[in-house]
C-alpha cells in the first residue's frame, strides 16, 4: 500500500436544486424516527398497557355491577375504558417524547446533526412536527381500541358507552329489603342519563389530543433538561406525582389549584357521564391549561436549543 | 477560505480560546496543532456554529455557515466518530443526514462504497470498532461533496492501515482543490500530510506558517562525533569557529560545522572518527519547544531523549 495521491473516487453530485429547508429536514426526522428500535418498544408498550388494562377495566366493571347492581348508577363505561391510557400511557409517551430530543444529546449525535443542519430553528421546528404528526396518530389509534376493547368486556354487564347510539344508565338507585327478609336487597333505578355518541367521540378525541400534549410537554422539558432520565423524570413528576402530591395538600387549597396543573384535564375530558368536578374547569378550558404548558415548555425549550452551545 | 478572526471562547473562568486568527485555505492539508486542552476542538466547535464565540467572527467563504443554502456541500465535519446514535444502521445514519440537504438517496451507498462499510450498512453502529465509526463519519462527511472538510484528531485509535488510508485520502482531497484542516495532537501525524501548519497552545496561536518553514525552524543542526581522541578534534574544530558539548556517553556534539567539514577536518588531523551524525531536533521536539509553556497538564515523566538521526534526504 504505496498509494500517494490518488482520486477520491466518489461519483459526482448533481448540483443542488434549492436552498436546504424544513422539508428535507422533517424527511430526516422521520428517518431518525422510524430508524430506531427504541421507538417501536415504546409505542408497542404505549399500546398494549392502554389497551390491556382497558379490557381488564371492562371486565372489573362488569363483575362488581353483577355483585353490586347500585354501581350501575352514573357508571361512565367511556372513562372506564380510557382511564388506563390517560394515566398510564401518557407516562409511556413522554417517554417518546423526551427521547426525541435527549437521545441526540446521550448519544452525541447532536452535534452531527447540527453540523449538517445549522439552522437550528428547523430542526427543532421538524422534529416537533414529526413528534407531534406520530404521537397524534398513535394517541388516537390507541384511544380507539382502548375504547372498543373496553366495551367489549363490558358488554352484557349492562353499562356501555357508543360512539354510534346514545346510551342510558340510571340516575338513581334505591335499595330494598328482599320479600320475607332473607337473600341480596333488591335494587330499583329512578331516573336514567344519556350518554350521548358525540359525547363519547369527543372524549375518544379529546383524551387522544391529551395524551398528544404530554408527549409534547415531554419534549420541551428534554429541550430544556437535555438528559434522558432527567427529562423522563420531570414529565412523570409533573403529570402524575405533582397530582398526587396535591392529594395530599388540605382540601382548601388543593381544590384551588388543581386546576392549574397539566394533568386535571385528562380526568375532565374523558368524563362522558355524571356530575362535573367542582374544582375543576369544563373539558375545553381545562384542556388549554395543558396546552398552555406545553406551549411555554416547548418555548423555552427552542430557545434554549437555539442559544445554548451545543 | 475559512478565516477566524479574534475568536475567543470561554467556558466559564476558563479561556479555552483566546483571540484567535488565522486563515485556511483551498487546495492543501492545513494541519492544526497543539497539546490536549489547546483549544483546537473548541475553535472547530466554533467554526461549526455548535459554539458560539464570545467574541471574534468565523467566515467560511465570505459568509456564516448557517447561512449556506446547503451546508453539507460547504463543509463536510468529523469532531467525534462516536457522535452517532448507536442503535441506527449505518445507512440509515447518513441516510438521514442526507435528506436534511435533499441530496439524492443513492448518495449514502456511494460513501458508504467508498469508506467501505457496504457489507455492515444494515448493522447497527453501536457494535462498530473505532474504525469503523472513524469510516463512517468520514462518509458522512463526504455525503454533500463538501468544498472544506475539517477532521478533528481523525487517526486516534486506528490501525496502521488506517491511518494510511486517511492520509491519503486527505491528500487525495486536497489535491482535488478541496479545503482541508486537520487537528492532531501528533506532529508526528502532520509531518507526511500537511503542507500548512497552524500551532495553538492554550488557546493562542503560535505558530502560522508552511510545513517547510516549521521544518527550517526545527532543524537547528549540531554534529554528533565519537572519536578515541577526543582533546584532538576538539581543538581542531574550536580552531575552525565551531562550539563543543560533550554528550552523555562521551561522544561530542558539535555545532558551527557541517559533518563534511568535521570529516574533512579529521581526516586531515588524522583522527580516527567512530560515529559522525547530523542531528537535529525532530518535529516533534519543535513542536514541543514551542508549545512547552503552554501544555495544560504537565506529565511528570521525565523528557524524551533528545536527538534523531536524520540521513541525507530521509523521509522516515
Amino acid at each position: 500500500m504505496t498509494t500517494t495521491t490518488a482520486d477520491v473516487n466518489l461519483p459526482a453530485l448533481p448540483s443542488a436544486a434549492g436552498r436546504a429547508g424544513l422539508r428535507g429536514v422533517l424527511a430526516s426526522e422521520f428517518t431518525k424516527l422510524r430508524s430506531v428500535r427504541s421507538t417501536y418498544w415504546t409505542l408497542a408498550a404505549l399500546i398494549i398497557v392502554s389497551v390491556g388494562i382497558a379490557a381488564i377495566a371492562g371486565f372489573g366493571v362488569a363483575s362488581n355491577i353483577h355483585n353490586n347492581p347500585q354501581n350501575k348508577t352514573g357508571m361512565d363505561a367511556t372513562q372506564a375504558s380510557l382511564i388506563a391510557f390517560f394515566e398510564l400511557g401518557q407516562l409511556i409517551i413522554a417517554v417518546i417524547g423526551a427521547m426525541s430530543i435527549t437521545s441526540e444529546y446521550s448519544t452525541g449525535m447532536i452535534r452531527t446533526s447540527l453540523t449538517v443542519m445549522p439552522r437550528r430553528g428547523t430542526i427543532y421546528l421538524a422534529k416537533l412536527i414529526v413528534l407531534t404528526t406520530v404521537a397524534l396518530v398513535v394517541s388516537l389509534v390507541t384511544s380507539f381500541i382502548s375504547f372498543f376493547v373496553g366495551q367489549a368486556a363490558m358488554s352484557g354487564s349492562g353499562v356501555s358507552a357508543s360512539l354510534f347510539h346514545s346510551t342510558k344508565v340510571p340516575a338513581n338507585a334505591f335499595m330494598h329489603p328482599p320479600a320475607g327478609g332473607n337473600g341480596p336487597p333488591v335494587v330499583t333505578f329512578h331516573g336514567t342519563l344519556t350518554i350521548t355518541s358525540g359525547t363519547v367521540l369527543a372524549a375518544v378525541v379529546g383524551t387522544a389530543v391529551f395524551v398528544t400534549v404530554v408527549a409534547l410537554i415531554a419534549f420541551g422539558l428534554g429541550a430544556i433538561i437535555r438528559h434522558t432520565a432527567g427529562a423522563i423524570t420531570s414529565a412523570i413528576g409533573l403529570m402524575f406525582v405533582l397530582s398526587i402530591i396535591i392529594q395530599l395538600l388540605p382540601d382548601s387549597w388543593r381544590w384551588d389549584i388543581m386546576r392549574f396543573f397539566p394533568d386535571a384535564a385528562g380526568r375532565v375530558l374523558s368524563v362522558t357521564v355524571g356530575p362535573s368536578n367542582p374544582h375543576l374547569w369544563s373539558a375545553w378550558p381545562q384542556f388549554l391549561v395543558t396546552a398552555i404548558w406545553a406551549v411555554v415548555l416547548v418555548g423555552a425549550g427552542g430557545y434554549l436549543f437555539r442559544k445554548r452551545d451545543a | 477560505m475559512i478565516e477566524v478572526r479574534g475568536l475567543t471562547k470561554r467556558y466559564g473562568d476558563k479561556v479555552a480560546v483566546d483571540d484567535l486568527t488565522f486563515g485556511i485555505e483551498p487546495g492543501k492539508v492545513t494541519g492544526f496543532l497543539g497539546p490536549n486542552g489547546a483549544g483546537k476542538t473548541t475553535t472547530m466547535r466554533c467554526i461549526l456554529g455548535l459554539d458560539y464565540p464570545d467574541k471574534g467572527t468565523v467566515v467560511i467563504d465570505g459568509q456564516a455557515f448557517r447561512d449556506f443554502a446547503n451546508p453539507m456541500r460547504e463543509v463536510g465535519a468529523l469532531l467525534e466518530a462516536k457522535a452517532v446514535h448507536g442503535g441506527r444502521s449505518a445507512r440509515n445514519h447518513l441516510l438521514c443526514l442526507a435528506q436534511t440537504n435533499n441530496l439524492p438517496r443513492r448518495r449514502v451507498g456511494e460513501v458508504l462504497e467508498l469508506v467501505g462499510l457496504t457489507e455492515v450498512a444494515a448493522k447497527r453502529s453501536k457494535g462498530f470498532s473505532l474504525g469503523m465509526s472513524q469510516r463512517l463519519g468520514i462518509a458522512a462527511t463526504l455525503l454533500g461533496d463538501p468544498k472544506m472538510v475539517m477532521f478533528d484528531e481523525p487517526v486516534n485509535g486506528l490501525d496502521p492501515e488506517g491511518i494510511l488510508w486517511i492520509r491519503n485520502l486527505m491528500k487525495a482531497l486536497a489535491a482535488e482543490g478541496r479545503t482541508v484542516f486537520v487537528s492532531s495532537h501528533l506532529m508526528s501525524e502532520m509531518e507526511n500530510t500537511a503542507d500548512h501548519l497552524i500551532v495553538i497552545g492554550r488557546g493562542k496561536l503560535i505558530a502560522d506558517c508552511t510545513m517547510k518553514e516549521f521544518v527550517a525552524r526545527a532543524s537547528g543542526a549540531s554534529v554528533r562525533v565519537r572519536t578515541p581522541s577526543a582533546d584532538q578534534l576538539i581543538r581542531a574544530v574550536t580552531v575552525k569557529g565551531a562550539t563543543v558539548g560533550t554528550g552523555d556517553d562521551g561522544s561530542i556534539e558539535v555545532r558551527g560545522l557541517s559533518a563534511e567539514q568535521i570529516g574533512d577536518l579529521a581526516f586531515d588531523e588524522g583522527v580516527r572518527l567512530h560515529e559522525l551524525a547530523t542531528v537535529r531536533a525532530s518535529l516533534e521536539e519543535a513542536f514541543m519547544e514551542l508549545t512547552a509553556d503552554s501544555v495544560e497538564f504537565h506529565a511528570d515523566a521525565p523528557s524524551q531523549p533528545a536527538s534523531t538521526m536524520i540521513g541525507t534526504g530521509s523521509d522516515r
